[in-house]
């Protein structure tokens, strides 16, 4: 018996690029995404399905908003807030989108210090968007607090269509129970960091697998995605 | 490209990724602001909202950096959403003309009773 070649994973060998490359990692044995740990290509996946259930929600949305015969109640005005005795349209949404984009950037940065093994760096800057994450969700408590106290409820509202306060309620809640998931498990991660966890790839809860510091990328994947969605939420909700 | 330690990336792009959300953010909410109606507001919206999307998903998310097999894999199937979009549109015009002869005429009759 000849003893079996040594090539033991994909990227042994140079991979194919572009069209062929494609084709290739799709016919291949064992695995289609090379260069990807599994737990990054498992999020992605499970960031598509997520992608189809708020895509729904906005659809939805758009649906009940074309068909009605009253008049959508304007968000420039409702979600408007009286600063320094002056009425300032939107301010409050549009600082909430500027807290989420800072802690967007916090985790990008957070995952590129996890590389580098900068257990301190990494340890920071996920408890910062982590924090970021939770003043986003203060805010957004304050607001349905603002909202629910002038009358809005999911079955009717003072300022005009009925359906707004349905998917003001649905569209929004969703998405801040996505950022409330993500603050725990930003803090779940954080832990692990600084406790050397990955450095001493220590397996995580419910697997027996290595801990290493892929988890952090992953752990941003979906909190980019998160911002992502937020980014659409912002333009079909409160400005159209 | 990506390489087997993973995703590392210098800094300053994360930092010029971040500024310019900030400006495109900023400038959809002064879409607002200025009160922009019609298809300029709706134009500039929809492009300020995929120009934050695309450098989201494409440097913060690395799309950028990962090969074609996952981008494809995971951007194509949204597109599929078209479909539902479509439907949405027909169905609520039609409801929306429905609601108008019904309820129109429903609104109407009180007032002739008078």
């Amino acid at each position: 018996m000849t003893r079996p070649a040594m090539t033991t994973s994909g990227e042994a060998l140079p991979l194919p690029e572009g069209l062929q490359g494609i084709v290739a990692d799709w016919s291949s044995d064992q695995r289609a995404f090379k260069n990807v740990p599994w737990g990054k290509a498992m999020m992605w996946i499970f960031l598509l399905s997520d992608t189809f259930i708020f895509s729904s929600f906005l659809i939805a949305y758009m649906t009940v908003r074309m068909s009605t015969t009253e008049p959508w109640p304007n968000p420039s005005e409702v979600f408007a807030l009286t600063l320094w005795g002056k009425e300032i349209p939107l301010i409050l949404i549009a600082i909430m989108t500027f807290v989420l984009i800072s802690s967007s950037g916090t985790m990008a940065m957070a995952v590129k210090y996890g590389y580098e093994k900068n257990r301190k760096m990494t340890f920071v800057l996920l408890l910062i968007t982590a924090a970021l994450g939770a003043a986003f969700v203060g805010m957004q408590a304050f607001e349905w607090t603002k909202l629910i106290e002038e009358g809005v409820r999911p079955w009717s509202n003072p300022m005009g269509a009925a359906q707004f306060g349905a998917a003001f309620f649905m569209i929004t809640g969703f998405h801040g129970t996505h950022v409330s998931i993500g603050v725990i498990f930003l803090i779940i991660v954080a832990i692990k960091v600084i406790r050397g966890d990955l450095d001493h790839e220590r397996p995580g809860f419910m697997t027996g697998r290595k801990g290493n510091y892929e988890i952090v990328e992953t752990m941003g994947l979906y909190w980019h995605f998160v911002d992502l969605v937020w980014v659409f939420i912002f333009a079909f909700f409160y400005l159209w | 490209m990506a390489h087997a330690q993973g995703q590392q990336h210098p800094i300053g792009v994360y930092l010029k990724i971040w500024g310019l959300l900030f400006i495109l953010s900023t400038a959809s909410y002064l879409v607002d602001y200025f009160h922009f109606q019609g298809y300029l507001r709706w134009t500039l919206i929809v492009v300020f909202m995929l120009l934050k999307a695309g450098l989201i998903v494409a440097v913060f998310m690395h799309m950028v950096w990962e090969r074609l097999a996952l981008l494809y894999a995971i951007l194509v199937p949204p597109l599929l959403l078209m479909v539902l979009l479509g439907i949405g549109a027909l169905e609520a015009d039609y409801t929306f003309e429905t609601r108008g002869i019904f309820f129109g005429a429903k609104a109407a009759a009180p007032a002739q009773h008078k």
